[in-house]
Order: structure tokens, then sequence, then C-alpha cells
């Protein structure tokens, strides 16, 4: 055989072993692909059939199933509960989060990068899991199990640490001088804070009550443990005990409640994610 | 106390000078605290507190109801010793390890990793399409996460079954493991691809494109190039899923820890002790265990991260 003749079967077995490369990557990619989309095709499927069933099917569109879920005090009740819940943990942990930052940001204390950190590292440890004795114990002494209190309460401690770290960065990046210049016409500290840090920080303080929302709408342990009675509990909640406790599950019901009770969320996060391009990095869920 | 000074004329010219232009917006000691106060009340009662509680209510006999309930007794290390002789107990750890290995540490980093390497040079709707399914994964709450999972696997009706023909096979029954571990890769996955994405993003160009000249194949490329480039991340990524795949509580949702405990990693297992169970004391004393492991993963993440700030 000459020498060309050989360089040229190479290249054919290299363009060979390349082509079906090529086949074999796609065909993994769709497979993993499809594992992904499985579960999900039912979410976006059996809301909008008529007689939805267990298995994937081609649905026989209908809008009835969420006629019926508006109809439905309790399904309704547990997603304004949730929004409740949701916006009210944003309010506390930004108000409380952007004051705590602003002043960390610009007085200076003794170890406060350490104090920062620490936080941090202690918001990490002690989760929702590993506290949750401790955390129904302290609640239940207060008198306040059962109550939306306790659930803003815990919901929130377990936030402010990331929210103080975050915040602090960008009190940290407003430059002193418009506060000094603020000064100097007389404004004292709260107006400085109200009409010169608040809406230059006003991306970050965006950032953090969206992040809040979408930890809080889908937290499902706090409210499991703090909150007894249906009235109160929130959609997480509900969506779990809809499918255990009535044992014959309504699926016309529950199939347009899960698609309702995700939405938002999914909304939320795309619409931010392509706008913005920012990723929720760190714990999304925790 | 002494940026208090800072607020009159006199204490100014006593303190640094950094430290006056430090107090632009003239909040004071004083004020400032009242600021931070709340937040670190808050966190104090509610983050720092029950962490310390934990060890005190882990030496007591504090049951949910009965006797116990009103009067809990010191009981010292009875609640440890209970536990660490408990074969569910070391039951429960040994699947947590197993969850957290496979679900964790190989299954989501792994399939993360391969899902960033695979589309890092597609561009356009397949690789939309991908991400997006992945997060969407991701982002839906886990409660309905985990009906999706039930639904799929249904026994009658499910669309496993349908899909592959074993009508009445019923997976969580026989495979509740195995379940669980593919439930969260499936929840977790994302954070690991995002984060290999832009770990992939950062290797410079000009690395890879010397190996294909020297005639490197895929893997070696990957071998001697990548991997020494996003070492750092990876520890780092391995160190978080670790930390939040062992404290997770959803899987909770899919199996209630069943079949016979078959699922009953740590964080079920503490919840089924202490709420349902009544045994709080006892409760607290996994819990504190737990948090103690919390805390070697979560030292060992500060020092990985601390170490790459440096390099």
């Amino acid at each position: 055989m000459t020498a060309p003749a050989t360089v040229r079967k190479v290249a054919a077995n290299t363009t060979v072993r390349h082509y079906v490369a090529r086949v074999a990557f796609g065909l993994v990619l769709t497979i993993v692909g499809l594992l992904f989309a499985l579960p999900l095709v039912w979410l976006v499927l059996a809301p909008f059939d008529a007689t939805p069933t267990l298995s994937l099917a081609w649905p026989d569109w209908t809008l009835d199933n969420f006629a019926r879920l508006f109809q439905n005090p309790y399904a309704m009740r547990s997603i304004g509960n949730s929004l409740l819940l949701g916006v009210g943990t944003m309010i506390i942990v930004v108000v409380l989060g952007a004051l705590a930052a602003y002043a960390m940001s610009r007085i200076r204390i003794p170890g406060r990068d350490g104090i920062l950190y620490g936080l941090l590292l202690l918001s990490s440890i002690v989760t929702g899991t590993a506290a949750m004795v401790p955390t129904f114990q302290i609640i239940t002494s207060l008198g306040l199990i059962n109550t939306y209190t306790g659930v803003l309460l815990v919901l929130a401690g377990g936030i402010l640490p990331t929210v103080i770290f975050i915040l602090k960065d960008f009190m940290d990046s407003i430059p002193k001088s418009y506060e000094e210049s603020a000064r100097l016409y007389g404004a004292g500290p709260f107006r400085i804070l109200r009409d010169v840090v608040v809406p230059i920080a006003r991306p970050g303080l965006a950032f953090i009550a969206i992040w809040t929302i979408v930890q809080v709408w889908g937290n499902f342990l706090v409210p499991f443990i703090l909150l007894r009675s249906p009235d109160l509990q929130p959609a997480a909640v509900v969506m779990y005990t809809f499918y255990t406790e009535s044992g014959q599950a309504d699926l016309r019901l529950i199939s347009a409640f899960a698609l309702l009770f995700s939405a938002p969320v999914l909304i939320i996060y795309f619409v931010v994610n392509r706008r913005y391009g920012f990723r929720f990095h760190g714990g999304i869920k925790s | 106390m002494t940026a208090s000074t800072t607020t009159t004329p006199a204490g100014s010219a006593i303190a640094p000078r950094r430290r006056r232009a430090d107090d632009v917006a003239g909040l004071g000691t004083a004020r400032a605290g009242i600021f931070v106060a709340p937040a670190l009340i808050i966190i104090g009662l509610f983050l720092l507190f029950p962490a310390v509680w934990t060890i005190w209510l882990g030496m007591t006999d504090y049951r949910l109801t009965g006797l116990q309930a009103a009067s809990p007794e010191f009981v010292g290390f009875e609640n440890y010793i209970d536990a660490l002789t408990d074969p569910s107990f070391w039951n429960s750890l040994g699947l947590t390890l197993v969850f957290v290995v496979a679900s964790g540490i190989v299954g989501q980093t792994l399939i993360g990793f391969a899902l960033a390497w695979s589309v890092r040079n597609i561009h356009g709707w397949v690789k939309a399409l991908i991400e997006g399914l992945v997060l969407a994964a991701w982002v839906i709450p886990a409660s309905v996460a985990s009906f999706l999972w039930l639904v799929l696997m249904d026994r009658r009706s499910g669309t496993l079954n349908g899909l592959l023909g074993t009508d009445g096979y019923a997976w969580l029954i026989e495979h509740p493991m195995e379940a669980i571990i593919l439930f969260n890769i499936w929840v977790g996955t994302a954070f690991s691809m995002q984060l290999f994405s832009s770990a992939l993003s950062a290797v410079p160009p000009s690395q890879i494109e010397s190996a294909k000249m020297v005639g490197a194949s895929g893997w070696q490329q990957l071998r001697d190039v990548i991997i020494p480039n996003i070492k750092g991340h990876i520890l780092t990524n391995t160190l978080l899923i670790t930390l939040w795949t062992f404290n997770t509580f959803t899987p909770y949702l899919v199996t209630a820890g069943g079949p016979n405990g078959k699922t009953e990693i740590l964080s079920v297992y503490i919840y089924e002790t202490a709420i349902p169970g009544g045994q709080l004391g006892l409760g607290a004393a996994i819990s504190l265990i737990m948090l103690l492991i919390n805390l070697v993963i979560a030292l060992a993440y500060i020092r990985v991260s601390r170490g790459r700030k440096k390099a």
C-alpha cells in the first residue's frame, strides 16, 4: 500500500468515527432531554384535558378544569395564602435587610466582615430540616403555632443573612459623594436613605424581592410544620394534602392547580433570566 | 463605640481621618445600631437560638404530649446513646449516604457537567430547549415536582408503565431509593449545569486551541485542559450539592420515608421521630448530629472558596 492511500484510509476512518460520534452524541442528548421533559409534559397537557389520567395523552382540549379550580374556595385560598406568605416575608426581608446592610456598609463595626460571614455560614448550617425540632418548640412556646407571624419570622430569619450579604455589596458600590452632597443640602439620614440610597440600590432590592418570593412560594417544610389548620396552609402544603388525604385523587382539579401554582415562578424565572441575564446562583432551593 | 466620636467635631479630630470619611450619611453608631438591630434580632431568635437550643433540647426527654411535655427532664446524653445504639438511626444514616453520593455527587454533578459540556458549542433552539427543560424542573415548587413523579411512576396507569409496557408495576414500592435518587437528580441538576456552563466559558480558548494543534482527542482535552482549569468549580459545586442534598426534605413528598423506612433519609427520620412520633428530645439529639455534619461541610466549603479567592 502506498503512503497516500494509507492517509486517505485513516482520514476516511476518522470521518466515519466522527460521524458516528456525532450521531451517538445527538442520541444521548435526546434521551436525557426526554427524561427531563417527560414529567413536565404531563404538567402542561393534563390541565387542559377534559378527562386527565395519570398517563400521558393528547388532551381533549378544554378550560373547564380551570373554571372549576377558580370556583374551588379551598384551592384558591391556598394560592392566596402563598401570596400572602411570599409578599409578607419579602417586605420584612427587604426593609430590615436594606436597613441593616446600609448601616453595615456605612459604619465601621469591628469584625463586621467576620460577623457577615458568620451569619452566612450559620444560615447554611441551620437549615429548616436540621432545626425543625427547636424551631417547632420555640414557635410553640411563643404561642405562635398555627399563625402567619410564626411562619413569617422563621422564613425571614433563614433568608435575612443572605439578603444582608448581597445588599451590603450593593450599598458598598454606591458612591459616598452622593450622600455627602445630599448632606451638604441639609438632608438627614432617613431622607438620604429614602431619596438617594434606595433609588440607586433599586436593582439590588428588586432582585432580593423576587428571589425571596420565589424561595417562599415553593417552601414546604416550614408551613407544613408550623401551620395546622387547612384554612391557613399555602399551596405547597395543600397540594400535598390534596393527593394524600383524599383517597380518590381529583385529577382535573389537581392538574390545573399544579400548573397554576407553578406558572408564577416559571414566568418570573424565565422573564428575569431572559431580560437581565442574571442567574439565581446560590440557594434558590434550599 | 469609637465611631460615635466621629459625629462630634472634637472627636473627629482625634479619630483617624478614614473613619470620619466612612460615616458620610451622618448615621452615627446609635442610629446604625437601630438599623441593624431588627434584622439581627430575627436572625438571633429564629436561626442562632434554635441551633444553640438544639444542644439543650437534645439532653432532655421532651415529648410532644404527656408528662414530659409539661416538664421535660434533663437526661444528659441518654438521647445520644439511644440514637447511636438504634439500628434504625444507622440505617437512616446509611440511606442518606447512598442518597447524597448517588443523587448529588454522582448524579447531579456528572449529568450537570455532561449537559453543560454538550451544549457549550450549540446555539439556538436546541440549547435553549435543553437548558429550559432542566431549569424548569429546578424552578417549579417541590410539591408539584413530587406529584409529577408520582404520576410518572404510578402503579396502575403511570406514564412509565405505559411507555415500558410494564402495566401494574409498582416502581415506588419495588425501587423506592432509586426513585427518590432519580427524582432528586431531576430536581437539582440545573444548578450544576449552570455553574459548569459559566466555568467552561471561562476556560481560555487559546489553551484548547493549542491542545487541538498537538492532536489531543476530545477526552484528552477534557482531562488535560478543561478539568485542571475548572478544578475549583468542581470542588465548590460538589460541596454545595452535598450540603443541599444532605438537607433536602422533598423526597418525603414522593415516598414519605416508606415503604418500611427504605427511603427514610436523615431529614425524614428526624421529622418522623420528632413531630408525628412526638419524641422531640430524641429528634433534637439527631438534629444536632445533622448540624455538626453540616458544619463540617460548610467549613470545608469556606476553606475552598477562600483558597480560590487568594489564587
